[in-house]
């Protein structure tokens, strides 16, 4: 198929260099793309979409029955990553993770590194991620953090910078799983020939972190969900079924003598180990969220008497606040002292003189967003927005400056995908997993999000987004 | 196994069941009809009237064209055991318990529910002959039992599942012989006449059970096809057959080795069971056929509600507790 007259000079592009040729990594792909037909390349599409519907790999987005199942669209050119980018994507990956359970076991312990005036207290006691039933808490093992889907992209001269930490529920693993098996098949001879590092055993890993958490031999080990309306719920099946664990709902399971109980056939059945697929907020209506119909009466109450492990940790929100995102370089080489090696992207915090100034100052080139401190979704582009617009935020950001961070507009990097008007470059962000139980470890590969309408910045996919199969190579 | 697991899997059974049987139930009502004499009117509510749904039925359609039964039967959103909605729902059990299933019975209920989704789009209802669209059908959830049966585990699941399609498969056999008892014969004449007579060899095909009854029974007569459909002892769709081998689930099931029974469930089973295993065909011949098949009908509902009772609904018993543990709680 032809890629010639595909252009991308304004974003880092995965496969080309700005003048157009291959790059190394992608030699051997783009090979077998240029002598592919594009009647072939449409045919492997086409299978792989039968596969997805038939595999019923779908997500939910509304509640009635016809918009009830979508299909996370595949795109079959693979996003590939060499083995040295790999390598440092990897290592910045764990410390940061290191340092973030670090510093959540500290916040809900000692807070030396509020009372070091590092963080600010009130940012994070005043959060309302902050659980105050969690203080004084050390979970099992002393990990908080045990799986963790950290949003990266690109900018234009190729440099990874971290978006997003994800640590309380991150979704997308089943994709990364699945879309490799059918991808695999679409190319049997030039996977081979790629060497593509696995991903295939992650579900085994799960389950021996997991069970890493209980101190029993044959701990029991449950996967809880809220139920098949949950637009995540085929990943919830797909994980039980892969570790060969019971999937709950949180009407199986009773908490007895602070012991967390499955009703089964024949009785209850105590529970060690549940990786738990619902929110801090409706984990036990008891401690938290009283109208929560999903969670279960008592199940803190076990966990705090060490009864029963819970990935992840109820409490781990308060890390993944937008305004703390701003301080885990200062975070990283507190607890660490190191450098980070992998960059936040710039991000001024309002609360700070120095930073509001340039924001008011700058607001158009800006994206302005609300923390999960105050509990919105409010946002600005500064580019795509109006004067109005801009004033209003002035106005916002001056009344509550602690409310409110900027960051410049990014530039994601683009892939290949193959599109009714042939192959175009489209946006696309990275999802690796990491997974914290004796050790931490990256999962090596990836779900990578595509934009696949053209120009969007956008990858979620309740707005229109796609996915690729993410290849790690060895070398 | 959860309890909630346990009757996801056991409702997965019955509706595949059911929709398999009502597959069954159009293609031999199609073929009966071809074979009618010319002045005969084709006969689709006595079909109606054996599923049960007849209220219904009559509450949306006037008069019994063979479109309109065959959407009723096959399509209808509104009425909750067409064969769409048996599949729907047999495919949001598999969907709930997936990770209790195979990967490939997942996706075989899942390529099912699609093909009645196309069937819909097709507007299959109105077409000349629809009896390939029942064929496929009908052998997709064969593909699902045979892939069962050679790839699922011998444990509680497995008969949880058998359980649910052999109590559906009763029920459904004794409603397809109550279609004999609604078809209309011209007179009273005609009994025993040829067209008796293709009624009665339409019900055995129905059950894929003609070449078995010729080779046990030889002449077609009614109370020999009754017999057969109901107390024969060897026949894998027979009243007394399915309740035999649902008995023995339930007892895998509670580990019961004895005789006797170990709960409720067992015990209605049982019985009635045996009360067939003794019971003589002139003697329900004399009762009334459709009466005797309504009492079948509602035991087998009684005994659905009680393995409902003793597997599905919470109980406060601790199972692998150290016996002190558990004292306590008492």
């Amino acid at each position: 198929m032809k890629t010639e007259g595909y252009a991308s000079n304004e974003h880092y592009d995965e496969m080309f260099t700005p003048e157009g040729s291959v790059r190394n990594h992608y030699r051997e792909f783009h090979n077998y793309l240029s002598k592919a037909s594009s009647k072939k390349m449409n045919q492997l599409q086409f299978s792989a979409n039968k596969t997805q519907k038939s595999m019923g790999m779908t997500f939910n987005v509304y509640h009635d029955n016809q918009g009830l199942e979508k299909i996370l669209h595949l795109d079959i050119i693979p996003r590939i990553i060499p083995n040295s980018e790999w390598k440092k994507l990897e290592s910045g990956l764990k410390q940061r993770i290191y340092a973030l359970n670090l510093f959540l076991q500290d916040i809900y312990n000692e807070q030396k590194i509020l009372k070091d005036k590092i963080v600010p207290s009130d940012l994070i006691l005043g959060s309302k991620d902050y659980l105050k039933p969690c203080i004084g808490l050390t979970p099992p093992k002393g990990i908080w953090c045990h799986i963790t889907g950290t949003d990266l992209v690109r900018d234009k001269n190729g440099e990874y910078y971290i978006l997003e930490d994800n640590l309380r529920c991150p979704s997308g693993v089943s994709y990364m799983l699945e879309s490799r098996e059918i991808i695999k098949r679409a190319y049997p001879q030039l996977f081979n020939d790629e060497g593509v590092m696995p991903v295939s055993d992650y579900p085994t890993k799960l389950l021996r972190m997991l069970q890493y958490l209980s101190n029993k031999p044959k701990p029991v080990v449950g996967v809880l969900t809220p139920g098949i309306y949950n637009s995540a719920y085929f990943e919830h099946s797909y994980l039980a079924l892969q570790m060969g664990v019971e999937l709950v709902n949180g009407v199986d399971l009773i908490v007895r003598n602070k012991k967390a109980y499955m009703q089964t056939t024949k009785g209850l059945q105590q529970i060690d180990v549940i990786y738990r697929r619902i929110d801090d907020s409706f984990l036990d209506p008891l401690t938290f969220n009283p109208e929560s119909m999903l969670g279960v009466a008592g199940i803190f109450d076990a966990y705090k008497a060490d009864n029963v492990a819970l990935a992840n940790a109820p409490g781990t929100g308060v890390a993944d606040d937008k305004a703390v995102y701003a301080y885990v370089p200062r975070i990283i080489k507190y607890y660490l002292d190191e450098d980070p090696i992998l960059n936040n992207v710039p991000t001024y915090l309002c609360r700070e003189d120095e930073d509001r100034k340039y924001v008011l100052d700058n607001i158009d080139e800006l994206v302005v967003k609300e923390t999960n401190a105050a509990g919105g979704y409010g946002m600005l582009i500064g580019p795509k927005s109006g004067k109005e617009d801009h004033d209003k935020f002035r106005q916002l950001i001056k009344s509550k400056p602690e409310n409110y961070i900027a960051q410049p507009t990014l530039s994601l990097s683009t892939v290949p995908c193959l599109t009714d008007e042939g192959i175009v470059g489209r946006h696309v962000d990275l999802r690796p997993y990491i997974l914290y139980g004796k050790e931490i470890e990256v999962i090596p590969g990836a779900l990578t999000r595509v934009a696949l309408k053209k120009g969007s910045l956008v990858v979620n996919s309740s707005q229109g987004g796609g996915s690729k199969d993410t290849w790690v190579l060895y070398n | 196994m959860l309890s909630r697991v346990a009757s996801h899997i056991y409702w997965l059974g019955r509706y595949l069941e059911r929709a398999e049987n009502y597959a069954r139930f159009i293609d031999v009502n199609f073929n009966l009809m071809q074979d009618l004499p010319m002045d005969m009117k084709e006969q689709w509510a006595p079909l109606v009237a054996a599923t049960g749904d007849w209220d219904l039925y009559q509450k949306k359609n006037e008069g019994f064209e063979r479109h309109q039964v065959m959407y009723f039967l096959t399509f209808d959103p509104d009425n909750p055991n067409s064969m769409l909605c048996s599949v729907t729902k047999a495919r949001e059990n598999a969907r709930i318990i997936r990770e209790n299933l195979s990967k490939e019975t997942w996706e075989k209920v899942n390529e099912l529910y699609y093909m009645l989704k196309e069937g819909f789009d097709k507007k299959v209802w109105k077409k000349e002959d629809p009896r390939a669209f029942f064929e496929n059908v009908k052998n997709q959830i064969l593909l699902l039992y045979g892939l069962a049966d050679s790839t699922v585990a011998r444990t509680e699941g497995w008969y949880f599942r058998q359980l649910g399609q052999l109590l559906e498969r009763a029920d459904k056999t004794s409603r397809i012989l109550d279609v004999k008892y609604h078809i209309l014969l011209p007179s009273t004449y005609e009994v025993g006449s040829p067209l008796d007579f293709l009624h009665w060899m339409a019900l055995l095909k129905s059950v894929t059970g003609f070449n078995t009854y010729r080779r046990l029974y030889g002449n077609i007569d009614p109370s020999g096809v009754v017999e057969f459909m109901l107390l024969n002892k060897y026949f894998p769709r027979s009243i007394f057959y399915c309740l035999k081998e649902a008995e023995r689930c339930l007892h895998c099931i509670s580990g019961n080795t004895s005789d006797g029974f170990k709960n409720s469930a067992e015990k209605a089973i049982g019985e009635m069971r045996s009360r067939l295993e003794y019971s003589e065909i002139d003697d329900i011949i004399s009762v009334g056929l459709h009466e005797y098949l309504d009492t079948i009908q509602i035991k087998i509902n009684h005994i659905s509600d009680q393995i409902d009772i003793n597997y599905f609904r919470a109980k406060e018993v601790f199972v692998f507790e150290p016996a002190s543990q558990s004292q306590s709680q008492s």
